[in-house]
C-alpha cells in the first residue's frame, strides 16, 4: 500500500520544514535566554571562588554556596584583587574572574601567552590565593578553583564538571572529597612544585598526612580522579613563579 | 466504571510488571547500569524520562499520519532531542541549581532506547490520549526498576541512601561498620548493575512463571 507520506518529495519538503521550525525554535530559545544563562553563570564563577576561599554556607556534609543574591556584594567584600599573570607581567583587572581558561589554555597551545587568572582574597585577616584549573575527566570537561595561601598550601578546593558518571566521578563535587585537599601542600619546602595525587590505596582514607601530596581516591571514578591530578598538575605549576617572587 | 477503561488502564499498568521496559524487554538497559551508583540519580532519571517520554509520545502521536516512514526515526530523534533541550535551556535559565544536577542526564534522555521504542512502537499508531498513558505507564515502569536497583547499590556500594549514613560512619567505624562490616566497592561499578538486575528478572520470573518461555 502505497501513502502519499511515502513519496520522496513529501519525505524531502517535510524534512525541510521539520529542520527549519525545529533549528529556528531552538535558535529562538538560545538566543533569547541567553542573558539570563550568562548572567546565571558569571554569578556562579563568584560563588565558586568564594566556596574555594571559605566563603560559604556548608552545612554538615553538603557543600552549599552564598546565595546567589548576594555572591555580588560577598565577591566584593571578601576579593581584595584580582589579577592577571601574563607571562613575567602581572596586571589588576575588575573583570579577570570572566577570563574564559578554556580560551586561554587553547591560547597557549597556539604559542600565545596564556592569561593567567588569580583572585587574592582575605577572610580574618588570612590571605588567599585563589586560582581557576580546567582539564579533563572520563567524558567532558573538569574544571575547579584551588585557594592556597603564600607557600602554595591549599586552603580549599572546588570541583565541578560537566558529564561526569553520577555517583562514581561526578562525585569530586561532593564535600568529602573536595575537603580532602584542605592542608595539603603542592610545593616541598625547597619549593619544588609536586602538585597533588589522587590516589587509590595509600593508606590515608582520612587525609591525616598533608604532606603527602596525595589525596585518597573516589572508588569507581579512577578516570575522573586522574583528570583531578593533571589539572592541578598541570595549571597550577603555572602560578610558582608567582608565589617564588612573593616571597623574594 | 473508573476514569480509565480497562484497556487504557492496562496501558498503564502492563509496563509495571508483565511488560516492564527493563526486565522483560530489556531497553534502557545502558542508563540503568550507568546511573544507578546513587540512589538520588535514579530518581532524578526516573523523573526526566516520565516527563520527556509522557510529552514525547503525545507529540509523536499528534504527528503520526504525517510523518514520512522513511525518516520516521530521525524525526523521533529530532523529537526528543528538541523536548530535552528545550527543557535544558529553560532550566538553565530560571533555575540554575536544578539544570547543574540535570545537565549529566541529558545526553541519557536522548539515547534511552526506552524513549524511541515507544515513539515507533506505539505513538506512532495511536492517538495521544493513549499514547500519554503508554509513555507514563512505561516511564514508571522504568523508574521502579532504576529506583530499585540505585536503592541497593547505594546501599550495598556506599552504605548510605539520598547521600545519609544509614549504616554508621564506615571511617569511624561506627553503626554496622562496628562489627566488622565493610561497604562492597564493587557494587559501584557497572557491572554490579547488570546483576542486580538480573537478579531482579529472576525473581519477577520465578514469581509469575507465565513469563517463561517454553522451549
Amino acid at each position: 500500500m502505497s501513502k502519499r507520506t511515502d513519496s520522496n518529495g513529501y519525505t524531502m519538503v517535510f524534512a525541510v520544514i521539520m529542520v527549519f521550525v525545529v533549528g529556528s525554535l531552538l535558535a529562538f530559545l538560545a538566543s533569547s535566554l541567553k542573558p539570563a544563562i550568562k548572567e546565571n553563570e558569571r554569578i556562579e564563577k563568584q560563588q565558586n571562588i568564594l566556596y574555594a576561599m571559605g566563603v560559604n554556607e556548608n552545612d554538615a556534609s553538603n557543600a552549599n554556596f552564598v546565595s546567589t543574591k548576594i555572591a555580588g556584594a560577598e565577591f566584593k567584600k571578601y576579593i581584595k584583587k584580582q589579577l592577571v599573570l601574563e607571562g613575567n607581567k602581572v596586571s589588576e583587572s575588575q573583570d579577570a574572574y570572566l577570563i574564559d581558561v578554556k580560551k586561554q589554555q587553547a591560547n597557549a597551545k597556539d604559542g600565545k601567552v596564556r592569561k593567567l587568572p588569580l583572585f587574592v582574597g582575605e577572610k580574618e585577616g588570612k590571605t588567599f590565593y585563589v586560582a581557576p584549573i580546567r582539564g579533563k575527566g572520563l567524558w567532558d570537561a573538569i574544571w575547579g578553583y584551588v585557594s592556597m595561601d603564600e607557600n602554595m598550601v591549599v586552603q580549599g578546593a572546588y570541583f565541578d564538571h560537566k558529564g561526569e558518571t553520577p555517583g562514581l566521578g561526578a562525585n569530586i563535587k561532593q564535600r568529602y572529597f573536595m575537603d580532602d585537599f584542605i592542608g595539603e601542600h603542592l610545593m616541598t619546602a625547597a619549593g619544588v612544585f609536586k602538585g597533588i595525587t589522587v590516589k587509590k590505596g595509600n593508606n590515608d582514607a582520612v587525609n591525616e598526612d598533608k604532606t603527602d601530596y596525595e589525596v585518597d581516591a573516589i572508588a569507581g571514578a579512577t578516570i575522573t580522579g586522574d583528570g583531578v591530578s593533571a589539572m592541578i598538575k598541570k595549571d597550577l605549576s603555572l602560578y610558582v613563579p608567582y608565589f617564588k617572587n612573593l616571597k623574594k | 466504571m473508573g476514569l480509565l477503561s480497562k484497556r487504557d488502564a492496562a496501558l498503564l499498568t502492563d509496563p509495571l510488571a508483565d511488560n516492564n521496559p527493563i526486565t522483560i524487554q530489556v531497553l534502557g538497559i545502558c542508563s540503568a547500569l550507568a546511573i544507578t551508583a546513587e540512589l538520588k540519580a535514579s530518581i532524578v532519571m526516573a523523573v526526566s524520562v516520565l516527563f520527556v517520554l509522557g510529552l514525547g509520545n503525545v507529540v509523536i502521536s499528534l504527528m503520526r499520519n504525517i510523518i514520512p516512514s522513511k525518516i520516521r526515526i530521525i524525526v523521533q530523534l529530532i523529537v526528543v532531542a528538541t523536548l530535552v533541550i528545550i527543557v535544558d535551556l529553560v532550566l538553565k535559565a530560571f533555575a540554575y541549581e536544578l539544570s547543574k544536577t540535570l545537565s549529566v542526564f541529558v545526553g541519557l534522555i536522548i539515547t534511552n532506547c526506552i524513549i524511541m521504542g515507544r515513539f515507533e512502537a506505539f505513538a506512532l499508531g495511536n492517538g495521544p490520549w493513549r499514547a500519554f498513558l503508554d509513555g507514563i505507564g512505561n516511564a514508571v515502569g522504568y523508574g521502579v526498576i532504576l529506583i530499585a536497583v540505585g536503592f541497593f547499590r547505594e546501599l550495598l556500594g556506599s552504605g548510605t541512601l539520598l547521600g545519609f549514613k544509614v549504616l554508621g560512619d564506615p571511617i569511624e567505624k561506627s553503626g554496622l561498620y562496628a562489627i566488622g562490616y565493610e561497604n562492597n566497592g564493587f557494587m559501584l561499578l557497572s557491572p554490579m548493575a547488570l546483576i542486580v538486575v538480573g537478579i531482579l528478572i529472576w525473581i519477577q520470573r520465578s514469581r509469575n512463571t507465565t513469563l517463561i518461555e517454553e522451549n
